[in-house]
């Protein structure tokens, strides 16, 4: 029983009942950046839901003790999870999830990436730096990701090159400025996502 | 700082749960889709009120994330209360689309694509 776990979660015992309607293939994309950097905005402003939120305890399990001296200090018992979804079609549902932003909380993003097919890291123009941490993270583990340059106030004062140029991004990292309030901006920003993978899948097949 | 009792809970989260603390059966993710069987079987005991309300919830297929955030408890304690459903044949799970990095599903992200496209 023990020995077949974890690789393939196929259809298990479910199989054998049957469902008043056919459960949806479902896919999830990761809304990564710096803490307070417009993720759960941008979750909202695409999904067909109001951003829900779940609150996981925190266990001592996941956790350095360095990061646990700060929490103690804190009192932060829980770390939320803020999430969206896109019905695609009838039987394919988009789950947006956005990352908890404090690198204290970073031993999530692991669970988080497993299954994704990528990632948004969002970057505020104003401070750059606070996305640093997670462009490394989706680099470091091969996570496909777009970074969207969420203007304050949807004003953008640098281009897109610039900001490519100061993040060090490699050339097939798309760099798109948006709005993470705009409905239009942020699907946008998904959809330029899907297009590198496709492009990436594509150029693989051929080479 | 009891947090999640402002829906006037009036027990702690795991004694939903019996003291258990793993899943005993499929491995959820916040992505499995659950869906309640319909019927019900018929030898099954009485659920306990937190299994009605997810089967409840769950009569259209629904996230483990939104069961979670629409019950108000964490995903760890719904998890637990995924696997006796699943356990007792009241459930439904199915797996998130599996995503391997090294062949892609070029049909799949065309699908999302072309939904985005249409928003």
């Amino acid at each position: 029983m023990a020995g077949s776990d974890r690789a393939a979660p196929a259809p298990t015992a479910s199989a054998r009942s049957t469902a008043r309607s056919a459960a949806p293939d479902a896919v999830k994309i990761l809304i990564a950046g710096g803490f307070g950097v417009g993720k759960t905005t941008m979750v909202g402003s695409v999904s067909e839901i109001s951003p829900l939120r779940t609150e996981e305890p925190l266990t001592a399990a996941g956790l350095d003790v360095d990061d646990l001296a700060g929490i103690e200090e804190k009192r932060a018992t829980t770390v939320a999870l803020d999430f969206g979804r896109i019905t695609i079609t009838r039987d394919l549902v988009l789950y947006l999830f956005g990352t908890p932003g404090q690198q204290r909380f970073w031993f999530m993003w692991n669970d988080l990436s497993i299954g994704a097919l990528g990632a948004v890291v969002l970057v505020d123009v104003r401070r750059p730096e606070s996305s640093f941490a997670a462009i490394d993270f989706f680099e470091r583990r091969g996570i496909p990701f777009v970074v969207g340059v969420n203007g304050f106030h949807g004003r953008h004062p640098y281009p897109a090159a610039e900001i490519r140029e100061a993040l060090a991004l490699p050339d097939h990292v798309q760099v798109l400025l948006c709005d993470a309030r705009e409905r239009t901006s942020s699907r946008d920003v998904l959809i330029a996502l899907i297009d590198q993978l496709i492009d990436a899948a594509t150029g693989a097949a051929a080479s | 700082m009891t947090g999640g009792d402002a829906g006037g809970r009036l027990v702690r989260p795991f004694t939903l749960t019996g003291g258990r603390t793993r899943p005993s059966r499929a491995d959820f993710t916040l992505i499995t889709t659950v869906t309640t069987c319909d019927p019900q079987p018929d030898r099954a005991t009485r659920p306990q009120p937190e299994h009605l309300r997810i089967l409840r919830l769950c009569a259209e297929p629904m996230a483990v994330a939104e069961v979670a955030a629409r019950l108000d408890l964490p995903v760890s304690v719904v998890v637990i209360l995924l696997s006796d459903l699943l356990e007792a044949d009241r459930i439904t799970a199915r797996p998130p689309h599996p995503v391997n990095r090294a062949t892609p599903d070029l049909d799949l992200l065309q699908k999302v694509r072309d939904g985005l496209g249409r928003l």
